[in-house]
């Protein structure tokens, strides 16, 4: 089966995010940018399930600026083997992303699309759930394990509680969580024969999709601080703030 | 404006995160909710009681009974025939339904809300919480989840909602439930927790997060979270995991033990009204946001205040 794989491209982990001073948006002029962490979960996901001989083929797709190659052509380095680029200097919403993915998906038929459960930027946790939504195809979201057994997917998904486990008749649409697997490095001879693997430029306009946004950013703000305390010196005093807080006797 | 409230439940009674939903919902205008489950009678009648809900809609049957996004999605569609926002708590399973509700209406959904400015004004938390966004939807219909620990909890007594019965489709066919592993545990769920005691890394393993942590948390009938880190280390299972991609909360008293407060997890309890840590290094992130911080060996000082409480 063909597997499908979303990414994006976003402002590295470690990087500490801050708020511009005119309070448009988030600074990212001159900020390491890297493919989302949960995404890059997602490619880990779809290339073990194609050394297990069950995905044949992975397509890597960015909706985002030109420079979101870079993240496809990781993909691509780490073992996707095609990639599909969908060109917009404007930042596409999470609604506007599904629409687009739901015309690949009707192009590429893919078994499975695998996707992180959540950019890191706008953390939004949506996209997945829509595109299951468009594409009228059952959704196995926040994802621990994900076992295909012909032609449904068992997937066991982090929820408040613990775990639970549910069985999807594929074609489906699965999103990633944390303890799903631990993504690969890129080696460097896969890194540079990743150059030359086929990668597609598109436009929003090539698929007849409308993605302007349905919600206009207001205002972007630091959130409240919190300033650092007291310390205390002992065991003691630390027992006694706890009893003064009347949560202890 | 009417909205309907997906009604979050577990075991018979109605979750807290509820409760706060129907908080951020009456901000809107009439607050209807929506009870979907298999044998909820019980529930629809707890919930009608909630002060303030007008109808409460039920759906009862088999294809409701784990809230299967592809069975609950076309269902809440349907109600939002006559409703004008469509309101989940960010729950599991809020997270889980209300993107495929919101794609099937031709909504953007606003995510994870902290206020509620106006009708179509809200703020929500970007950036694991370091950027707060005030967003303006253009949408007919809203379609929303909160944040459960920025709203107060509608009290559960005063309300006279009239309970009535929606049909359904019923299974869409296309997912089923094969189980659960819900961690069962004697002590408070993390989310509505007053007290809230976490290990770190620092804890070393699972048997001491197990011996140092949890006489702690009973002495204070407090509930157990961990950071990150320890969860990926194996000493605590994921449902532990405070931060902004575990569980966000907000106690009255949050105790940090060994844990340095990275980015993401300071998403997690930042809002809690006092933050209390305990760390052997001075230099520790945590201590930048803590109330009342003790510098020292947990192996030591857990232990030792555990006793002296």
């Amino acid at each position: 089966m063909k597997v499908l794989v979303p990414v994006k491209r976003v402002i590295d982990y470690n990087v500490k995010p801050r708020v511009k001073m005119d309070g448009t948006g988030v600074d990212l002029a001159n900020v390491k940018m890297s493919m989302n962490p949960f995404d890059e979960i997602a490619v880990e996901e779809a290339i073990r399930l194609k050394e297990k001989g069950i995905a044949t083929e992975i397509v890597a797709v960015s909706i985002g600026e030109p420079k979101a190659q870079e993240t496809l052509r990781t993909a691509l380095a780490m073992g996707a083997d095609r990639a599909i680029l969908i060109v917009s200097e404007t930042e596409v919403e999470p609604l506007g992303v599904a629409k687009l993915l739901a015309k690949i998906v009707e192009e590429e038929a893919p078994g499975l699309v695998i996707l992180g459960k959540q950019a890191i930027d706008d953390d939004s946790n949506q996209t997945g759930q829509m595109l299951a939504a468009l594409t009228g195809r059952p959704q196995g979201t926040f994802a621990s394990k994900v076992e295909v057994e012909g032609d449904s997917v068992k997937v066991t998904r982090e929820v408040d509680g613990g775990l639970e486990t549910v069985s999807l008749k594929t074609p489906a649409i699965v999103t990633t969580d944390l303890r799903l697997n631990e993504p690969r490095y890129a080696s460097l001879p896969n890194i540079m024969k990743a150059k030359s693997k086929p990668l597609a430029q598109k436009t929003p306009a090539d698929y007849g999709v409308d993605v302007s946004p349905r919600l206009k950013t207001l205002k972007v703000s630091e959130p409240p601080k919190r300033s650092a305390g007291i310390k205390v010196a002992d065991v003691d005093e630390l027992a006694a703030k706890l009893k003064a807080l009347g949560v202890a006797a | 404006m009417k909205t309907l409230v997906w009604v979050e439940h577990e075991g018979g009674a109605v979750k807290d995160a509820t409760l706060s939903a129907v908080t951020a919902a009456s901000k809107l205008g009439e607050v209807h909710l929506l009870v979907a489950g298999e044998g909820v009678g019980a529930v629809a009648d707890a919930a009608a009681k909630i002060a303030g809900v007008g109808k409460v809609h039920v759906a009862d049957g088999a294809a409701y009974a784990n809230a299967l996004a592809e069975n609950v999605a076309p269902l809440v569609v349907e109600l939002m025939g006559h409703h004008d926002a469509f309101v989940a708590p960010a729950t599991a399973n809020g997270k889980n339904i209300a993107p495929r509700v919101a794609a099937l209406l031709d909504v953007m959904q606003i995510s994870e809300i902290l206020s509620v400015e106006s009708a179509d004004t809200f703020t929500r938390p970007t950036y694991a919480g370091n950027a707060i966004a005030t967003v303006q939807s253009s949408d007919a219909k809203k379609v929303i989840t909160v944040r459960a620990t920025s709203f107060e909890k509608a009290a559960r007594e005063g309300g006279s909602g009239a309970v009535e019965a929606v049909p359904g489709a019923g299974d869409a066919g296309l997912s089923s439930f094969v189980g659960a592993e819900i961690s069962k545990s004697e002590r408070p769920e993390l989310t509505s927790a007053k007290v809230i005691v976490s290990g770190g890394r620092a804890l070393q393993n699972s048997e001491n997060f197990h011996s140092i942590i949890e006489p702690l948390a009973d002495k204070l009938g407090a509930a157990v979270g961990a950071s990150r880190a320890a969860v990926d280390a194996g000493y605590v299972p994921n449902d532990y995991q405070v931060g902004q991609t575990g569980k966000i909360v907000a106690p009255e008293v949050y105790i940090a033990v060994g844990i340095s407060g990275a980015i993401q997890h300071l998403a997690g309890m930042k809002d809690s009204k006092v933050i209390i840590a305990i760390n052997k290094d001075e230099e520790a992130p945590i201590f930048q946001v803590a109330d009342v911080g003790l510098v020292g060996d947990l192996f030591k000082v857990v232990p030792e205040l555990t006793g002296k409480l």
